[in-house]
């Protein structure tokens, strides 16, 4: 396995730019979780690594090596497309066995007829078919591995373009939103899976999805993508509990993190529609103040507000409640009895226990939790 | 309460869906006994009789016509003149066709102008065009033997000799039918998504050997299956160059199977011996067809 180290990659389709300089730093044996909306270039960042695209700046590098240059297949990096891309003509076992028959036999040994007769094909033959089939038995491929394509599931399929990928033990894995096709239970499956194999491996993982469980669900460090540049790489609960800057906050979460306009008042106190909440900050100007649906408290203090709707989830509930003096809707999930006897219409205040201040610029702030003080203050 | 469905006899309404599907049925069930099946069946009992063009009646005749056919020397001649034909003119239409159809695919830009070009023969008159190939073939000042004798070779009477008059001929074939071959390919050709082109680069293979023997001829199957059966229906079909060019000489060399039915049955207006030529054409038609729904069927599909 290697580091996989990405340096100011730049791209442009035609006139469109696609990708503005951006630097990754992937470890050796990290599973590193390429994350954002589509079109947000994380797609053709992978294709760039695999050299299936050239980019137009920046450098492509493994375990420290220039490889910007070099083709795809130099480059032993191993891929999972979305679409798994299996040869449909070639069993299981012809589909496991493609790359090593690609790289180990020449050219002449790998001809239909000819090629079994000339001198070591047999030998690297033998070996390929042991290597295939202790493949094949570790995702538990072994009795499929006389059908074709067609004839296999959903899920088995995602297994032979892992078996594929694993086969040759490649450099680092590279997975293009490899669990998109499957329906939700499969996929909740096939993500421990694939967690497993990388741990059992020690392999290195790079991963594209626009699913965000998914990505904090399977990798180490997840990389937030938007509009070609990378918004901030952090391991999944750092993102979600630090996010650097209001995009990465609006994009992590669901339902979303409420963003409200904020104002520092006397002493540094954070006040929102006029309420001072338990918060200080440094001076600012146009701060908002970020409150994810838990990070609300139904409290006899706080900003007052009137239920409007709410989603009962079964373990949790979603309040939709509209704040006093500016009308503007939060969501904020509670416990499931927290929520028995609410109605719609109801008064309710709601403090903030957790939050996050941006700037302007959207960019994040220190903000402190006021301690109780002394009765003078 | 509801009325509680009903479980035995049939569904209310399953009689008028069976007969609403008869009656959508029916306008291409007319057409196709009108145009195909009709016309065919008839052709095919007229080969049982004896009926010559203009005869005021007609007489059962049994496989009598069919007898004759087998003892016919132009007959066997003209069968033979045809495989041969078909044997020469499809493989190469369908390995030139193909060849066109990649390396038009890879082309960076003029894609829709070759493609034309290659078409052009498909779309005008073989009749027409026939005229620019007698030229074209020319003993003296045609512009093939010009070739050929600037290359040192020796010239040829091309549609004048019998040992090169049918492939002179099934050379004409392979140009008008190229382009037809040629855009259905392209059509195949698309239809391979490009990931596994992609999977293949990653697994180690890049040349254009590689590809396409590992890629693009294993997928192109249903593509390569129906050129193939249209391209043969085709050839089987030569008249016009024959009609125009050879006359079927010299020496019978270029008899083929349509031609001696259009001299039996409108020039020597011996119309069932004619109908029975005609049946043994349709049987080859109906083999290919049936060749080819089987492959389909069976060997070209992996989805």
């Amino acid at each position: 396995m290697a580091s996989v180290s990405l340096e100011s990659i730049g791209k442009r389709f035609g006139s469109t730019p696609v990708l503005h300089g951006v630097s990754l730093e992937v470890a050796d044996g990290e599973f590193l979780a390429l994350l954002g909306p589509s079109g947000c270039g994380k797609s053709t960042l992978l294709r760039i690594l695999a050299g299936l695209e050239g980019c137009d700046a920046g450098t492509v590098r493994l375990d420290g090596r220039d490889v910007t240059e070099l083709p795809a297949k130099t480059r032993n990096l191993a891929m999972v497309f979305q679409s798994y891309a299996l040869y449909p003509h070639m069993t299981v076992r012809g589909n496991i066995a493609a790359p090593l028959e690609l790289r180990r036999l020449s050219a002449l040994q790998r001809l239909p007829l000819l090629g079994r007769a000339l001198p070591g094909t047999r030998a690297i033959r033998a070996g390929i078919a042991a290597e295939v089939a202790q493949v094949a038995d570790s995702l538990g491929l072994s009795a499929l591995l006389d059908r074709r394509p067609a004839q296999l599931s959903g899920g088995q399929r995602q297994r032979v373009a892992l078996a594929r990928a694993m086969v040759r033990q490649p450099a680092a894995f590279l997975m293009d939103e490899p669990l998109s096709n499957l329906d939700a239970r499969l996929r909740g499956e096939a993500r421990e899976e694939i967690v497993a194999l990388q741990r059992r491996l020690g392999a290195t993982v790079i991963y594209v999805t626009h699913d965000q469980a998914e990505a904090m669900a399977m990798a180490d460090r997840v990389a937030v993508m938007q509009a070609g540049r990378v918004l901030q790489v952090a391991p999944p609960q750092a993102l979600y509990d630090a996010p650097a800057s209001l995009e990465v906050a609006r994009f992590l979460g669901s339902p979303p993190m409420n963003i409200l306009p904020a104002r520092i008042g006397l002493g540094g106190r954070v006040e929102v529609e006029g309420v001072a909440l338990p918060f200080h900050a440094p001076p600012c100007r146009a701060p908002r103040l970020g409150v994810r649906p838990e990070g609300f408290a139904l409290a006899d203090g706080g900003l007052p507000a009137r239920l409007a709707r709410i989603e009962r989830l079964g373990a949790e509930a979603i309040l939709h409640a509209a704040l006093g003096a500016s009308g503007a809707v939060v969501t904020v999930r509670v416990a499931a009895e927290q929520a028995t006897g609410l109605a719609p219409g109801q008064a309710l205040h709601l403090m903030p226990r957790a939050a996050h201040l941006f700037d302007e610029e959207g960019l994040r702030l220190p903000l402190h939790a006021t301690l109780p003080q002394p009765a003078h203050d | 309460m509801t009325e509680a469905p009903r479980r035995s006899g049939a569904r209310p309404g399953a009689q008028a869906e069976q007969w609403a599907a008869w009656l959508l049925a029916l306008p291409a069930f007319l057409l196709m006994w009108a145009m195909l099946l009709g016309p065919a069946l008839a052709v095919i009992l007229l080969s049982f009789t004896d009926w010559n063009f203009g005869e005021p009646e007609l007489r059962w005749h049994g496989l009598g016509n069919y007898l004759e056919l087998w003892g016919d020397r132009v007959f066997w001649i003209s069968l033979r003149n045809t495989l041969i034909y078909v044997g020469v003119s499809v493989p190469a239409t369908v390995a030139l066709g193909l060849l066109a159809a990649i390396l038009i695919e890879g082309a960076a830009r003029g894609r829709a102008l070759y493609r034309a070009f290659y078409f052009l023969p498909v779309a005008s008159t073989l009749l027409g065009m026939a005229l620019v190939w007698e030229f074209m073939l020319h003993p003296r000042v045609g512009f093939v033997n010009q070739t050929v004798a600037a290359l040192g070779f020796a010239r040829q009477d091309w549609l004048n000799d019998p040992d090169l008059a049918l492939l002179a001929l099934a050379a004409i074939g392979v140009w008008q039918n190229l382009g037809l071959a040629m855009v259905l390919f392209m059509a195949g050709l698309q239809a391979i998504p490009g990931d596994l082109y992609e999977a293949l680069a990653l697994d180690g293979a890049d040349g254009a050997w590689e590809r396409f023997r590992r890629v693009t001829w294993p997928l192109l199957g249903p593509a390569l299956v129906f050129v193939m059966a249209i391209m043969a229906i085709r050839s089987f079909q030569v008249f016009d160059t024959v009609a125009v060019l050879t006359e079927g000489g010299p020496q019978k060399s270029t008899e083929v199977l349509l031609y001696t039915m259009v001299q039996n049955g409108f020039t020597f207006l011996r119309s069932a011996y004619g109908a029975a030529i005609t049946a043994v054409f349709l049987g080859f038609t109906l083999v290919l067809t049936l060749a080819q729904t089987w492959l389909l069927d069976r060997k070209a599909h992996y989805g």
